[in-house]
């Protein structure tokens, strides 16, 4: 369970351009939700992202993940119970290094890297049954740069890296935005599989509001750092697209665009 | 022949310190102009030992952790107080100039007439025909050991996540790791292996020389340009592999154009010219694949 309690977070702190993105947010994630959160830009989605994974410091109130406050921790440590899954298809995985070793060092998360063999033949058929469903092909190329993938490719290997190893909490940020509408469907079913199959608690922003809609059990949608929207369960399955494109439209209006 | 053997030696020695500069530029993306420093340190530390009649076999390692210490500080310099990569390699350098005359006491320390690594009891047992190339086969036994723990390094995880950081060091902190602990390993070992050469470089001229570091930066990173440039299709062999190989012929470079008739005087300015042209080379060839592709 994610708990964000009295939130406070200021930009630019002192200066004439001091501005207040969050005032007093309070947010509870319960274990096994899948929320996600829509809203215009500047409305505080991935900036609530990066406040969880410790990205970006808090100005005062607390964060804990399953009781344990982290609120003052650093970034690499937090990371060891989250995945996080970037818009930036380049910034999951590293290029010049093959499918093999990328899925290597993934699989090694939590554990020492220490200097045992970086690469353990054993897994590879492991990692073959992996990637086989996704029909992309990229079984056969686990000697491949990831270099040489297409965003759509490198963005699965990303999704699968970020959730090899047990987490606790899996971060969603635009990570289908910068692909084409049919690989941003592949990733997008991808993601709800092994959302499902590996229970994981959830958290995805995303400007595509169908996917707001048909995937997850919980909606919110921000503006100016605060909440607007939330419904889960039923509520949320009543929702439309529509619906939530008409609060859109009145809080665009409010703001004057 | 006996320039080939010199060309050759030489080429070998820096090509211990070409691939520390692999490890920073390449694979770390990280401009590290320590070695400018920790090169004649190793020299330094290598002269005064080997003065004192000191075991020279032990002065290797000794050199390679007073490298590894100096490596450490600039990653620290990096990372804890948050000093850009270039800045922080240039006061490294700076500090290391007068850290250097401490150590050798001197601008100038000679070690003729006394015991080097190219002189123990192993080394005069050799048949006579090959007493020529003595030095030659030290070198190449020493620098191939680097290259092939390095090679293996690589290939573990932690030098998995070394390569990983230099790629794309978001990936890093996802793994739960701290990316500033990787950079400082990754300096360390480099400046190490910088430092082992200008040990083992002071052993085979017989002096150390306080300006001898001086151009280390570059003649590395030539060495690593040509290499990996030159080989880029070649798929048998290593990086590493190229990187030596490229160190030997930068060194061939150097040794045709003083055999044309430049003085030694004129040297840094052939170091200089001759890394203009392969950086351009360089990339000439990479926009030619760009166009083709």
């Amino acid at each position: 369970m994610l708990e964000m309690k009295h939130i406070y977070k200021y930009y630019n702190p002192g200066t004439v351009n001091e501005m207040c993105l969050f005032q007093d947010l309070n947010l509870t994630v319960e274990d096994g939700e899948f929320v996600a959160i829509v809203g215009s830009n500047g409305s505080g989605k991935t900036s609530l992202l990066n406040l969880i994974c410790g990205s970006i410091p808090v100005d005062s109130g607390s964060i804990t993940i399953s009781g344990e406050n982290i609120t003052g921790q650093k970034e690499y440590r937090r990371m060891s119970k989250i995945g996080r899954v970037f818009q930036n298809p380049a910034m999951g995985t590293c290029p010049s290094m093959t499918i093999l070793e990328n899925l290597a060092l993934a699989d090694n998360k939590g554990k020492r890297y220490g200097l045992g063999l970086g690469v353990q033949k054993k897994r590879e058929e492991h990692y073959k049954e992996m990637l086989r469903p996704l029909n992309l092909g990229l079984e056969d190329k686990l000697h491949v740069k990831v270099g040489a993938l297409s965003g759509g490719q490198r963005q699965a290997m990303s999704l699968f890296m970020s959730t090899m190893t047990p987490i606790d909490f899996l971060i969603l940020d635009e990570h289908t935005a910068a692909l084409d509408p049919k690989t941003a469907d592949i990733n997008m079913r991808l993601t709800d599989q092994l959302v499902r199959e590996k229970k994981l608690t959830s958290m995805m922003v995303t400007h595509n509001l169908r996917y707001a809609i048909e995937y997850g059990t919980r909606i919110l949608m921000m503006h100016q750092g605060k909440i607007i929207l939330d419904k889960k369960g039923d509520e949320k399955k009543a929702m439309k697209v529509d619906d939530v494109l008409d609060l859109f439209n009145e809080i665009s209006i409010e703001c004057g665009n | 022949m006996t320039l080939l053997i010199s060309v050759l030696e030489q080429g070998m020695i820096y090509a211990i310190m070409a691939l520390g500069i692999y490890i920073t530029y390449k694979i770390l993306d990280f401009p590290d102009l320590t070695v400018d420093g920790s090169f004649p340190m190793g020299a330094a530390i290598a002269a005064v030992l080997i003065s004192k009649d000191f075991n020279p076999v032990l002065t290797l390692p000794i050199c390679f952790l007073a490298g590894a210490v100096v490596g450490t500080l600039t990653g620290l310099i990096h990372v804890k107080l948050k000093v850009r990569d270039l800045l922080s390699g240039i006061i490294m350098m700076t500090a290391l100039y007068t850290v250097n005359l401490r150590i050798a006491g001197r601008a100038n320390l000679p070690i003729y007439n006394k015991v080097t690594i190219f002189e123990n009891s192993l080394v005069k047992s050799v048949p006579e025909a090959i007493l020529p190339f003595k030095n030659v086969v030290v070198i190449l036994i020493i620098t191939f050991a680097c290259k092939y723990i390095l090679d293996w390094y690589l290939e573990t995880k932690a030098g998995m996540l070394l390569r990983a950081v230099g790629d794309n060091d978001k990936i890093i902190t996802s793994l739960s790791v701290d990316k500033g602990k990787v950079k400082i390993i990754g300096l360390a070992i480099a400046n190490g292996l910088v430092s082992l050469s200008g040990c083992i470089f002071a052993q085979e001229q017989r002096f150390f020389d306080v300006s001898m570091g001086t151009g280390t930066m570059v003649i590395g990173l030539a060495s690593v340009i040509i290499g990996t440039s030159l080989f880029r299709k070649v798929t048998f062999l290593r990086v590493t592999t190229s990187v030596v190989v490229g160190s030997v012929i930068y060194k061939a470079c150097v040794a045709l154009a003083i055999n044309l008739g430049f003085a030694s005087t004129d040297l840094k300015f052939i170091t200089a010219a001759l890394f203009l042209i392969i950086l351009v080379l360089g990339m000439e060839r990479k926009r030619k694949v760009n166009i083709h592709a």
